[in-house]
């Protein structure tokens, strides 16, 4: 017990003197943790509170070109800055590049002319199909021309498509409205009253979002509810850096070649280790939940709120921690220098990072790729805090997903014990 | 019981994926309470033949005794008896004398107040007191070194084996770490010591042996060899057994 306390200090001793190797551990995640948080956050906002800015260029003079104006408006997506009609395609990219706007909207001047065709073709052959005949609606061959929507290449193409699914949402919004006006003046030979209109076109069912948690509160969950956990992990495997690096320190400059000539086995120094720096995990965790939770909110981004099942964020903690560190020292004792082990670590972790759902979530993982990512330790710790923070579980409800972590946790184990026993170390 | 410190009976050792064996059929004897030095010329096999000792190079074939017990048999316990001092700086240099004495104490086997008690011995001994809580990596080559002695020895072994311990430093380095040595040897403790300061090892050992190709060929008392190869000095004896050409080409 004296040889692992002494040795768990020496540890201790080093790593506190490597500033370098506590700035990697320490500040990267809270780093990440915040800049992810912030940039997910704004974009959420974006999406649902602020509003992107838009420019409009109506060549249409009729009604239908004013309606669909009034749709987009209130949407509430879009700060819609209007453009003159005489404006060409040149100057509204010219006004696009210089980052006036991100998107543009160009209504043909036809637009009102040829959506009243268009509905009044739709009309009649609905009227047609009841067994109704009308004469006074001529139908007329020729589509609408398309609404053009401009875009700066610096739109991703999830966010574009948000654009585009409101875009069409107005659109349709003015496409029903006038084959209502067509169908009700087809059959009352007058004008739809204003009321009725308003009546038929401004009650949308609401949708109602609810998510699922195993708890039964319907919180829903935020941006740092999504990173946090997921920083955690990435930072507690990043650990590779310090550790991984500091194995294959001892290994090159000589000390390890005197630990094999004492009367003590390695296998005291790699528990130190292992306590060491699970240690030193726990401390990441807690640095960075306390972060999310007490400090975010004065920053301006969403609270994490902790899971009510603390012993199982505790024990969630620990395993992922174990699997962190055990990954690190398995590196450690197969790479010859250091930078191998700097080199091979950080990029194995940002593969893994990225097959095991932290940069795409894992349901949009192609199939091919689930397989894979069942093999990332990452995904399987994500999981367990998302069973934990997003869906309301118990330590219970994530016992799937902690058993195949404990699992490859093992199989690191064996394989550095194997690398220990092939250098002859152990 | 025997008095041999080191005996090695036919010992041989060949590198992977090397052709030649390093070692075939060596045997060797040193005795307690000697200060024997091992010479030979760069590549001759005086580093292999240590790391067979000390138990860092596993031997295919023979064996090797400490103090009559087999080391193939006993790995780990049989440590105990031995000290060693590597060429390179084994050691943590983040770390002070003191904690890396601490650190070396407890996994040669040492108690807390053992541990307190040679530290604080061993730093004032080899001039370290003063800077006993500064980090290592600060140290001269000098002082390097002294820690790297002084771990070795924070267990008393009765063996003590030593790999150019005093390579790369000056005078007073040179003269505290030898005149500690033989401090250590009039307490008891063997010296194993290979070095390339011929001058030096005249002044510290009393038994010399030459290796040269894997073989010992030359081994009595440093007087004995003298007179018998009517040499005045180790290096005069030295050019004379093993000659003049480099062999480091």
């Amino acid at each position: 017990m004296f040889k692992l306390r002494s040795t768990i200090l020496k540890d201790i001793r080093i790593l506190t003197r490597d500033r370098l190797g506590l700035i990697f551990m320490f500040v990267m995640p809270i780093v990440l943790a915040v800049v992810i948080t912030a940039v997910q956050n704004s974009t959420f906002e974006m999406l649902n509170t602020n509003t992107v800015p838009m420019l409009l260029c109506n060549k249409d003079t009729g009604d239908a070109g004013k309606q669909l104006e009034s749709a987009i408006t209130k949407v509430g997506m879009f700060d819609l800055k209007q453009v003159t009609p005489n404006a060409t395609d040149k100057e509204i990219s010219n006004r696009m590049h210089a980052k006036d706007a991100v998107i543009a909207i160009i209504i043909p001047a036809d637009f009102t002319k040829k959506i009243k065709q268009k509905s009044n073709e739709t009309a009649a052959r609905a009227l047609k199909n009841f067994g109704m005949q009308t004469d006074s609606i001529k139908t007329e061959a020729g589509g609408i021309q398309p609404i053009t929507l401009l875009y700066h290449p610096v739109l991703q193409e999830s966010f574009r498509r948000s654009i585009q699914g409101a875009l069409r949402s107005a659109l349709q919004v003015v496409q029903n409205k006038e084959v209502l006006k067509s169908l009700y003046f087809s059959l009352n030979e007058k004008p739809m009253p204003d009321s009725l209109e308003k009546e038929l076109m401004g009650e949308q069912v609401a949708i109602h979002e609810i998510p699922v948690s195993r708890d039964g509160s319907r919180n829903i969950p935020n941006a740092s509810q999504h990173n946090v956990p997921a920083w955690t992990v990435f930072a507690m495997f990043f650990i590779v850096i310090s550790l991984g690096g500091s194995v294959v320190r001892e290994k090159l400059n000589g000390s390890f070649v005197r630990l094999k000539t004492l009367p003590t086995n390695y296998l005291v120094a790699l528990v130190s280790k292992q306590l060491t720096y699970l240690f030193v995990t726990f401390v990441q965790a807690a640095v960075v939940f306390s972060i999310g939770s007490w400090l975010f909110p004065s920053m301006g981004l969403p609270k994490l709120n902790l899971p009510a099942d603390i012993t199982g964020v505790l024990i969630v903690t620990l395993i992922c921690g174990w699997c962190a560190v055990s990954y690190a020292i398995m590196i450690g004792v197969f790479a010859k220098t250091q930078e191998q082990a700097n080199g091979i670590g950080a990029v194995s972790i940002v593969l893994m990072a990225a097959v095991g759902g932290l940069l795409v979530p894992s349901f949009a993982m192609p199939q091919s790729f689930q397989f894979v990512m069942k093999l990332s330790p990452l995904h399987w710790c994500l999981e367990a805090y998302y069973g934990l923070f997003l869906e309301g579980g118990k330590l219970k409800d994530v016992i799937l997903n902690i058993l195949p972590l404990l699992g490859i946790t093992f199989v690191i184990q064996l394989i550095t014990l194997y690398g220990l026993k092939r250098k002859n170390l152990i | 019981m025997s008095h041999a410190a080191v005996r090695i009976n036919n010992l041989g050792f060949t590198y992977p994926r090397q052709p030649a064996p390093c070692f075939s059929n060596l045997s060797l004897e040193v005795l307690q309470g000697e200060r024997f030095g091992l010479f030979g010329p760069n590549g001759a096999g005086k580093t292999t033949l240590m790391n067979c000792m000390t138990g860092l190079l596993q031997f295919q074939q023979g064996s090797i005794q400490l103090l009559g017990h087999e080391i193939a048999h006993h790995k780990k316990s049989i440590n105990k008896l031995f000290g060693f001092v590597p060429q390179e700086f084994s050691f943590y240099q983040e770390l002070s004398p003191a904690e890396n004495l601490a650190f070396f104490g407890a996994w040669s086997g040492l108690q807390k107040q053992e541990i307190k008690y040679k530290t604080t011995e061993l730093l004032e001994v080899l001039g370290l007191a003063d800077v006993q809580n500064k980090k290592v990596q600060e140290f001269s080559g000098g002082m390097k070194r002294r820690v790297n002695l002084a771990i070795g020895v924070i267990h008393n072994p009765r063996i003590l084996f030593l790999d150019e311990p005093t390579v790369g430093v000056d005078v007073h380095s040179r003269h505290a770490i030898v005149n500690y040595l033989k401090k250590l040897n009039d307490g008891g403790t063997t010296l194993i010591y290979t070095s390339h300061q011929l001058s030096e090892a005249e002044g510290l050992c009393n038994i010399v042996a030459l290796i040269d190709d894997g073989k010992i060929i030359a081994h009595d008392t440093l007087n004995q060899l003298l007179i018998d190869h009517k040499e005045d000095g180790l290096e005069g004896l030295f050019i004379n057994l093993t000659g003049k050409s480099f062999r480091d080409s």
